[in-house]
């Protein structure tokens, strides 16, 4: 019998197993057994499968069109416009975060006057994206009645700071970019909502507020990233800042909002 | 500013200073890339190195590629450089000082090349390295003997240690209890019992040391904790009068990049002071933890040199262990593969980049040691750790990192596991520390052959070590 056999058989559950409190307080991969110096066979595989995924998220196109249908079933009724970064694919993206966060040459956007823009982009995880980002726009958007909203942009190999060019050229007084955050091993899909008031390039990170591990059933819930993400807007249009500023002068937010 | 230049296949390839001769005769990586300057093409790298193994060693004591009066790191480089250990290679150019080491290396002349250390500065041991091979760097640092102690001794040959890092996403003590058992069961945590807090708080800081004091009392381990906050908070903890075993900091080789962490040199010897007076050591007196990193500089913008140049990440990293050597540390490790892949792309590039801080730390005269590693979006995986751990393990590295099957649950990236550091000690007959190795013997946690026992889960020493730790 190996250790993983009795890891799963005589001791799965039962009261008997001196490492039940123990693996309960952490999601640490403790008490997996050997085989000789190595992992048994099955305990080895469940690593490679969390890898695999995490990878797989990393390296998935994003697709556009299937964006499109979730935020139409979603409710969202709002224009589309995509972007694309300066890396023309995923190897360059992830050598060059500099030309993450700058418009390709001749991208045009239709500059308006908006109170708010959001920048969907897929950042490391296009796969967060796809599964979270229209739940997530449908919460924001059912909670700001009354401020004008700037089409919605789809962004290709970007950064964040991607969403400082986006949001100047709509002419947004504060841009919101919801993007796809590095995979972990036990959470390929983990969206980041970060804010910036005066959206322009040479915006400095201290200058932004992020909400992190927006991802139900197992990370924040969209109804709850919004009502952080919306009290942060207010705080930021009254304060006309982001950043630094908002977090110290944020006593009435919510958890989670700095 | 001297111009150097070298004829490669008909074409004069031409290098505009030392930080630019050094950058483009670094072997590929994204870093040096995303820098701007990486060599353009192969032959013009190949073309650089060349024209480094022409420059006299003594050059890097007259020409400096960050400057004197800009910065404290080369301040404290030059100013505390021997010249009585640079004697016996004083007269030597680059590429013959790569020949003197791996003669002395092959000839197994430990004392030669150790007693180097203190003569040597980071850009000396920066440019041979880069003129080595991958098996260059594991010979000489194989024959580079560098020990230290505080409870246990680390660097001793025939050993390879670990860190045991049992963290936790909200720093839980059952939890963080629970990864330190499993450690110690897997025969882990001879080099330190090192924590890095989810929060950097005094209180926070203080509650995971006297949590890890506790078990290393209540078990007598003759290891030591560390809690990974910053220094300053460290200091707060000592006023406290927590049990601090070592101070932790990352250090950067520019004094921009130590800005960028907030720490001073002056703030380093203050905590190594204060560190130094609770007198926690048996066997040794070293109470200093450095982490670096290839890349750190970059990030923080901290990367420029003389004239404004950038200064290659490889180069810098080896000042940042210019600044490690000054605190007689008891622990050093790269962290080779967590900065992300605009600094090291690959499997290769990170290979490449832990054998280069492992050999460059070891001949500056550091304990050096590795948390080999990587983030889900750098193209590395298991094999590739498996590889530069084995390399690691030959080249006699001081310790490397383990967490609980490989998965860190509070920094999301991927360090070994404490079955790859069986694997390394059983494939390359490397045992624990020797205090360390005893107290498993008297725990019952080793066979006759000496080998970390595989326990059943309700075994008695399992039941008793597990009983003993629960609150």
């Amino acid at each position: 019998m190996t250790a993983s056999s009795r890891r799963n058989g005589h001791f799965g559950g039962s009261g008997d197993d001196p490492w039940a409190v123990l693996r309960n307080a952490t999601r640490a991969r403790v008490a997996l057994g050997r085989a000789g110096d190595g992992l048994p066979t099955a305990r080895e595989l469940e690593f490679r499968a969390a890898h695999a995924v995490a990878r797989d998220a990393v390296h998935t196109a994003l697709d556009a069109e299937r964006v499109r249908e979730a935020l139409r079933a979603a409710g969202v009724g709002l224009d589309l416009l995509e972007v694309r970064s300066q890396a023309p694919d995923r190897a360059t993206y992830l050598q060059r975060p500099d030309l993450g966060r700058r418009l390709a040459d001749g991208t045009r956007l239709p500059g308006g006057e908006y109170d708010v823009a959001l920048v969907l982009a897929d950042g490391l995880s296009p796969r967060a994206v796809h599964e979270h980002a229209a739940g997530t726009v449908a919460a924001v958007l059912a909670r700001l009645p009354g401020w004008s909203v700037a089409p919605i942009v789809l962004a290709h190999q970007a950064r964040v700071a991607l969403g400082d060019p986006v949001g100047q050229a709509l002419g947004a007084g504060i841009v919101v970019v919801v993007v796809g955050e590095r995979p972990g091993l036990s959470s390929a899909d983990s969206l980041g909502l970060y804010l910036t008031h005066g959206p322009r390039p040479g915006r400095a990170d201290s200058e932004r507020n992020c909400i992190s591990n927006v991802r139900p059933p197992h990370g924040l819930g969209y109804a709850q990233a919004a009502d952080t993400l919306v009290a942060l807007l207010q705080a930021s249009r009254q304060l006309g800042a982001s950043g630094v500023v908002l977090k110290d002068e944020g006593a009435a937010l919510p958890p989670g909002a700095g | 500013m001297t111009i150097r230049r070298t004829t490669l296949g008909g074409h004069t390839h031409e290098f505009a200073s030392l930080s630019d001769l050094l950058a483009k005769a670094t072997p590929a990586r994204s870093g040096d890339v995303l820098a701007g300057v990486a060599a353009e093409s192969q032959a013009q790298r190949v073309a650089a190195q060349y024209a480094l193994a022409d420059v006299p060693l003594a050059t890097f004591l007259d020409e400096q590629v960050v400057g004197y009066d800009e910065d404290d790191v080369t301040r404290l480089i030059l100013d505390t450089h021997d010249p009585l250990a640079f004697a016996p290679v004083s007269s030597l150019t680059v590429g013959e000082f790569r020949e003197w080491l791996l003669i002395r290396a092959a000839e197994r002349d430990e004392p030669a090349i150790s007693g180097l250390a203190r003569g040597l500065t980071p850009e000396m041991v920066a440019a041979v390295s880069k003129l080595m091979r991958n098996a260059d760097l594991v010979a000489v640092a194989r024959r580079t003997r560098v020990v230290t102690g505080l409870r246990s001794t680390l660097g001793l040959p025939g050993r390879l240690a670990s860190r045991l890092q049992p963290n936790h996403p909200t720093d839980d003590a059952v939890g963080v209890t629970a990864s330190i058992l499993d450690g110690l069961l897997h025969g882990c945590g001879d080099a330190v019992i090192g924590i890095n807090p989810a929060t950097d708080s005094p209180a926070q800081t203080v509650a995971l040391l006297e949590l890890v004091d506790a078990v290393i009392s209540r078990y007598e381990i003759p290891t030591q904790s560390c809690v990974l906050a910053h220094v300053t908070t460290t200091l707060r903890a000592l006023e406290r009068g927590a049990p601090v075993d070592l101070v932790f900091q990352s250090v950067s080789g520019t004094e921009a990049g130590n800005r960028g962490f907030g720490v001073s040199l002056d703030l380093l010897a203050e905590a190594r002071t204060a560190a130094l007076e609770l007198g926690r050591g048996t066997v040794g007196n070293n109470v200093t933890y450095f982490e670096t990193g290839q890349g750190s500089a970059l990030s923080a913008d901290a990367h420029h040199g003389v004239d404004g140049r950038a200064v290659d990440q490889q180069t810098l990293e080896c000042r940042a262990y210019g600044v490690a050597r000054h605190f007689d540390p008891l622990l050093v490790n790269t962290v080779v593969g967590f900065i992300g892949p605009e600094y090291l792309y690959d499997g290769k590039q990170v290979v490449r980049a832990g054998l280069e801080d492992h050999f460059c730390g070891k001949l500056l005269g550091l304990p050096m040691g590795v948390d080999v590693c990587y983030t889900n979006h750098t193209d590395v995986d298991g094999d590739d750790t498996d590889t530069l751990t084995l390399l690691l393990g030959a080249a006699g590295c001081s310790f490397v990192i383990a967490v609980p099957g490989s998965d860190d649950v509070m920094l999301h990236y991927q360090s070994l596991s404490f079955q790859d550091v069986l694997t390394a000690r059983s494939v390359l007959d490397l045992r624990p520390a020797p205090e360390f190795e005893a107290w498993l013997a008297r725990m019952d946690l080793l066979d006759d052959a000496g080998r970390v026992r595989e326990l059943a889960p309700d075994a008695p020493a399992v039941r008793a070590l597990l009983a003993a730790a629960l609150p």
